[in-house]
């Protein structure tokens, strides 16, 4: 493992100080962008086990949208709705409508694959490939077709620059991916992700699992990240998705002491600073202020 | 107790209790077990190569056996029986390698739950524990008795006995291959057949060549497969798919049988020759496999 330049670090950490200072951003626009996802009364279930249940929520283009919640509340179950990830679940199904640029995402002919391509995937854990830092990111290229050495250059490298970590890598591009840091193996799977040009990334708490420094790189990414894709991210931390997002969606869960279970439910989206310093519900004021959850 | 005699400072030391006695327990027990694998294995290494040495030289190697085999070790040797060895583990892998990868990919990756994975991963245990003499006469039923005896036929019986190791231990390397790999494949637009060749099967790859040569290893060392499939000759034949064929291991149980000094000699050279070659097969695989998983450490 490096030792982190100490010129990166001191930026970071003055980046760090001038973030503190200013937790909720101003509003974004009121006039809304086209909506890409449209989310109608969705629930899905694991089996017989109703996992998150009438969800209606919009997300708009090249906004954050940040899903927030405490857990088993099924953000990552809605965030991994979008992309057909639960397919992946033996007996995950879905009811409910749920549509991208206005085509019907579990439609009968759509395929999961065509819908990943265009909608990527960043994990709460950094999963590189065992594989070198090139073919990590060449990957979904290679998949989708791509063969000339020339153009997967460039893939790479563009790809690299996006996430913001070529200059850290780019003299061991040969060598293994599992080999970065916590936080550079991040920045790599963002990378891996953008090099197959997706339309939407969503981000599966894609910071919890590294340290605040590296936590900051990542949050700076996503800004950047926002000019030219749509987010939609899973956070455990309300302090990132006051610096991230623009929009914000609280789940909670609501338990049926009755039958035992324990349902998802949205309970309110909205802009983020209006969900964040004037929550509609009770329930939200309660998660935003940390007195639950 | 020691703590108050030391007001110095606290007693840092293991105290003398029940915990740490079976810690020193374990610990002999551990270098026991050790020692009792190593002594048998180190005696058999040992006992082939004293025995063999002598009998090892190139015509050894390259000449044909000379019958009734009385003659002294100078005349004769074991050519046919290494390339007969070679030609039928090597086309026993090339059978059960292959299908034995895919069965293990299919209860992995394909089959889930189901009923038809679960049967094949049962059955293949099954076939663990079948003794190899029956690999042979399965092998000479449906072959020998309509085709004749020939290397195919040996071969085809090592590929049965193959077959359930290669499930197995392809199965147990798949199985650690942790899923976060396929969900990342999965989201960049992977399709499952895709997932499984370019991300699961080169990371499980070291494991899975470590089974198969341990699959080969054991092929090329028995015996009992090949006495009803190949039969044993003098000759070199290097036709696998016809004609009887002779190999290593049905040279030393034959050769080891005879009274005659000679023969004897020939036995433990043709051991040792065996030993060296599943030795140099197992570093060539390895160093091939070094090259392909140099990303996974």
């Amino acid at each position: 493992m490096e030792q982190p330049d100490q010129e990166v670090v001191t930026q970071a950490i003055s980046a760090d100080m001038q973030k503190l200072e200013t937790t909720v951003k101003p509003p974004p626009t009121d006039t809304p962008r086209a909506a890409i996802f449209d989310v109608r009364n969705v629930s899905v279930y694991y089996g017989s086990f109703k996992a998150v249940t009438d969800v209606s929520l919009p997300v708009y283009e090249n906004e954050v949208t940040a899903l927030i919640g405490s857990s088993g509340s099924g953000k990552s179950t809605v965030l991994r709705a979008f992309n057909r990830m639960n397919d992946l679940v033996p007996g995950a199904r879905l009811e409910g409508l749920m549509t991208y640029r206005g085509a019907d995402l579990y439609g009968k002919d759509v395929s999961p694959t065509a819908v990943r391509r265009r909608i990527g995937m960043v994990f709460q854990k950094p999963n590189p490939f065992p594989k070198s830092v090139y073919d990590n990111v060449a990957y979904g290229p290679r998949i989708n077709g791509q063969r000339n050495k020339a153009k997967l250059d460039e893939i790479v490298e563009r790809s690299l620059r996006g996430a913001a970590l070529w200059d850290e890598v780019k003299n061991r591009l040969k060598q293994s991916g599992l080999a970065l840091s916590g936080g550079q193996a991040q920045r790599l799977c963002i990378a891996r992700t953008i090099a197959v040009e997706p339309d939407v990334v969503l981000m599966d708490e894609p910071a919890s699992a590294l340290d605040p420094i590296a936590t900051l790189a990542i949050e700076d990414l996503i800004r950047e990240l926002k000019k030219n894709y749509t987010i939609v991210i899973v956070t455990h931390n309300m302090q990132q998705a006051t610096r991230v997002s623009d929009r914000t969606a609280f789940f909670s869960v609501r338990t049926d002491s009755e039958n035992d279970t324990r349902t998802g439910v949205l309970v309110e989206h909205g802009p983020t600073q209006q969900v964040f310093e004037d929550p509609h519900d009770s329930r939200t004021q309660a998660y935003v202020t940390g007195r639950m959850g | 107790m020691a703590v108050a005699s030391e007001p110095a400072g606290v007693d840092l030391r293991e105290p003398r209790s029940w915990r740490r006695a079976r810690n020193q327990i374990a610990t002999v027990l551990m270098w026991v077990a050790l020692m009792a694998t190593l002594i048998p294995l180190a005696f058999v290494l040992v006992t082939v190569i004293a025995k063999g040495i002598s009998a090892i030289s190139w015509q050894f190697l390259t000449s044909s056996t000379i019958p009734p085999n009385v003659s002294p070790l100078g005349i004769g040797g074991m050519g046919p029986a290494v390339i007969g060895t070679l030609i039928i583990t090597g086309f026993a892998a090339v059978i059960a390698i292959p299908l034995g990868v895919l069965g293990a990919v299919y209860i992995n990756e394909y089959g889930g739950k189901g009923w038809l994975a679960r049967l094949v991963s049962f059955m293949s245990d099954v076939m663990t524990g079948v003794p190899s003499i029956v690999m042979g006469l399965f092998s000479y039923t449906i072959w020998v008795l309509h085709f004749g005896y020939s290397g195919l036929a040996g071969a085809f019986a090592l590929a049965c006995l193959m077959l359930p190791i290669v499930i197995r231990s392809t199965y147990e390397m798949l199985r650690l291959v942790p899923n976060h790999l396929r969900e990342a494949s999965y989201a960049l637009g992977s399709t499952k057949a895709r997932v499984t060749l370019t991300v699961v099967l080169p990371a499980a790859l070291g494991g899975i060549v470590s089974g198969a040569l341990l699959a080969v290893a054991r092929a090329a060392g028995e015996t009992a497969p090949l006495l009803f499939t190949i039969l044993t000759v003098e000759a070199t034949n290097t036709n696998l798919f016809s004609g009887a064929n002779t190999a290593l291991s049905t040279q030393i149980f034959v050769n080891a049988q005879s009274a005659f000094t000679g023969a004897e000699a020939r036995a433990w050279g043709a051991a040792l020759t065996l030993i060296v070659i599943a030795f140099v097969l197992m570093i060539a695989a390895r160093a091939v496999t070094a090259r392909f998983t140099r990303y996974t450490r």
